[in-house]
């Protein structure tokens, strides 16, 4: 828990809009959920409306829990997630965050693996346009013994325009030697060739741009309980940008 | 249907058309041979106004048939066609074609068959085309198919081409081989029905059977009276299918020859070396 303001000295704030923080500062103690030992948790988190999210989680042994997030409004929206899995635990996170104009978005994660055979994997995907600024900040972390440890990291970023910006920064942390950890991080832009050819077919260029833009955080939210809402706000986010 | 005169346009300000001309009347089917790099497929992209692709002189006038009601979910016999109109020009309005952006020469009833037909992760051939469909009708006023009405179109033009339903579900040519895109870029021709279709080796990669399936699908969707077709292609053999009314050669950016389907022939057995020179 932050008890001084944070600067972009600090890594987990370096691309964060501190004077939006300085308005919300102190800020609220994170929400703090314990997944019990064989629980299944699933959470769906939209951020609308310009927040910070703080959510530290503690998934119980053998436990199942699941995060969706879709991290759309505000000038200023970050989502924090503190995730500590113990033995044989499994975490999934799905996120999109899709910002326009000046908005600064972000989610960052730490993602801890303090104990043998837990499994995590994060899809995160981030479309910007104008301005903006989408940054995705994952750390995971394997302690000593946490051996037999598989987790994964899946980001990618669009950008719509030149002037938008995204940072991706998946970092692990290691102190086991039997594990498997993997990252994949793409930043690109939509293939020209392929809006060209929706085009050709007599679709217009803001609905092809949205075909393929939802074709590429489809799934992010597969398996969430309001997995047809979160769909449909991402949808009208996209048909806003293009 | 189509007039093209004195077209000039570059590629990455490299000049590529250089006074190409060429008219198309609706009810004629022509073809286009040339030596590679001639400037074939750069035609069909400035046709398509594919971005990147420069007029620097010239115009393409786009005269489309008003008489079938430009309604691609018409599957009613032909009508009976009177003698004047077995060439199927009427009155119907002149585009300025180079002045539509690629979607709004599609719903004029332009269509592009592509020689690289482009892969679309993620999103459903079904999808793109229903959307594409109706995208196009709802440019021409026309009401927009309902799910039902679109699939029974689309299942019918995939028989027509003998392509199974289930490649119609899957990403737009993610994984198809080269014959099942060209395929797939015939089904859509049939879904659209465009009144020009402009064909860009539509041949190339396919086998023997899938050429003569190929060729009488472009005939039974192409061959009337108020459409027309472009094909380009470096084969006699899809010639034998789809029988040209004109066969022009393509080199340097202009047209330097133009005859009947005998010409076709003539350059399969001698090459471009004396007509190109
Ligand atoms: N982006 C580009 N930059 C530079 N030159 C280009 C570009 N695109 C095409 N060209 C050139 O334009 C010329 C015409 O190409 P085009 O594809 O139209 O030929 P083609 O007649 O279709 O040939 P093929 O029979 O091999 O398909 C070629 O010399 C090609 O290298
Ligand atoms: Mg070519």
């Amino acid at each position: 828990m932050m008890t001084t303001l944070p600067t972009r000295r600090d890594e987990a704030w370096r691309y964060s809009d501190i004077d939006a923080i300085a308005a919300a500062w102190p800020l609220p103690a994170p929400e703090s959920i314990v997944v019990p030992a064989g629980g299944d948790f699933k959470r769906a988190i939209v951020q609308d409306a310009g927040a910070i999210h703080q959510v530290e989680m503690s998934i119980g042994k053998g436990a199942t829990a699941a995060l969706h997030v879709l991290n759309i409004g505000g000038a200023y929206g970050r989502i924090d997630l503190n995730i500590t899995l113990h033995e044989g635990a499994d975490f999934t996170l799905g996120a999109a965050q899709i910002g326009g104009g000046e908005q600064n978005l972000e989610i960052i994660t730490t993602v801890t693996h303090a104990e043998p055979g837990a499994t995590s994997r994060q899809v995160v995907r981030s479309v910007l346009g104008d301005t903006a600024t989408g940054t995705y900040l994952g750390k995971v972390a394997v302690a000593r013994d946490a051996q037999q440890t598989d987790s994964e990291q899946d980001v990618k970023a669009m950008l719509l325009d030149r002037s938008a910006t995204a940072n991706a920064k998946p970092e692990l942390e290691i102190f086991a030697d039997d594990v498997k950890c993997a990252h994949g991080c793409a930043i690109g832009e939509l293939d020209p060739m392929a809006l060209y050819y929706l085009q050709s077919r007599g679709m217009p260029p803001g609905e092809a741009k949205k075909l393929m833009l939802q074709a590429f955080v489809a799934g992010v939210f597969d398996g969430a309980d309001d997995e047809v809402r979160l769909q449909e706000l991402a949808l009208a986010k996209l048909g806003e940008l293009v | 249907m189509l007039k093209i005169e004195n077209l000039h346009a570059t590629v990455a300000d490299k000049p590529i058309l250089k006074g190409l001309s060429l008219s198309i009347n609706a009810g004629e089917i022509h073809a286009i041979m040339g030596p590679n790099g001639a400037g074939k497929s750069t035609l069909s992209y400035v046709l398509g106004g594919r971005p990147g692709y420069e007029v620097t002189d010239g115009s393409v006038m786009f005269t489309p048939p008003r008489h079938a009601g430009l309604d691609p979910a018409s599957t009613a016999a032909a009508p009976e066609w009177t003698p004047d109109q077995v060439r199927g020009d009427d009155d119907g309005e002149a585009i300025d074609l180079l002045a539509l952006e690629p979607h709004e020469r599609a719903a004029a009833g332009l269509f592009l068959g592509f020689q690289y037909p482009v892969e679309i992760p993620g999103v459903s051939n079904v999808q793109f085309l229903r959307e594409s469909l109706n995208a196009q009708r709802k440019a021409r006023g026309e009401e927009p198919l309902s799910g039902g009405e679109f699939l029974k179109l689309a299942r019918e033009k995939a028989g027509l081409l003998k392509m199974d339903m289930d490649m119609l579900k899957r990403p737009v040519n993610v994984g198809f081989s080269g014959g099942e895109k060209k395929r797939n870029e015939m089904v859509q021709m049939g879904i659209l029905d465009p009144r020009l279709a402009i064909l860009d080796e539509t041949d190339s990669g396919l086998d023997i059977d899938a050429l003569r399936t190929v060729g009488d699908g472009i005939n039974s969707i192409m061959r009337a009276p108020d459409k027309a077709v472009l094909l380009i292609t470096h084969y006699q053999r899809l010639l034998d299918y789809v029988e040209p009314d004109f066969v022009h050669v393509l080199a340097g950016g202009r047209i330097v020859k133009s005859g009947g389907p005998e010409l076709a022939r003539e350059l399969e057995a001698h090459g471009y070396a004396e007509i190109a020179a």
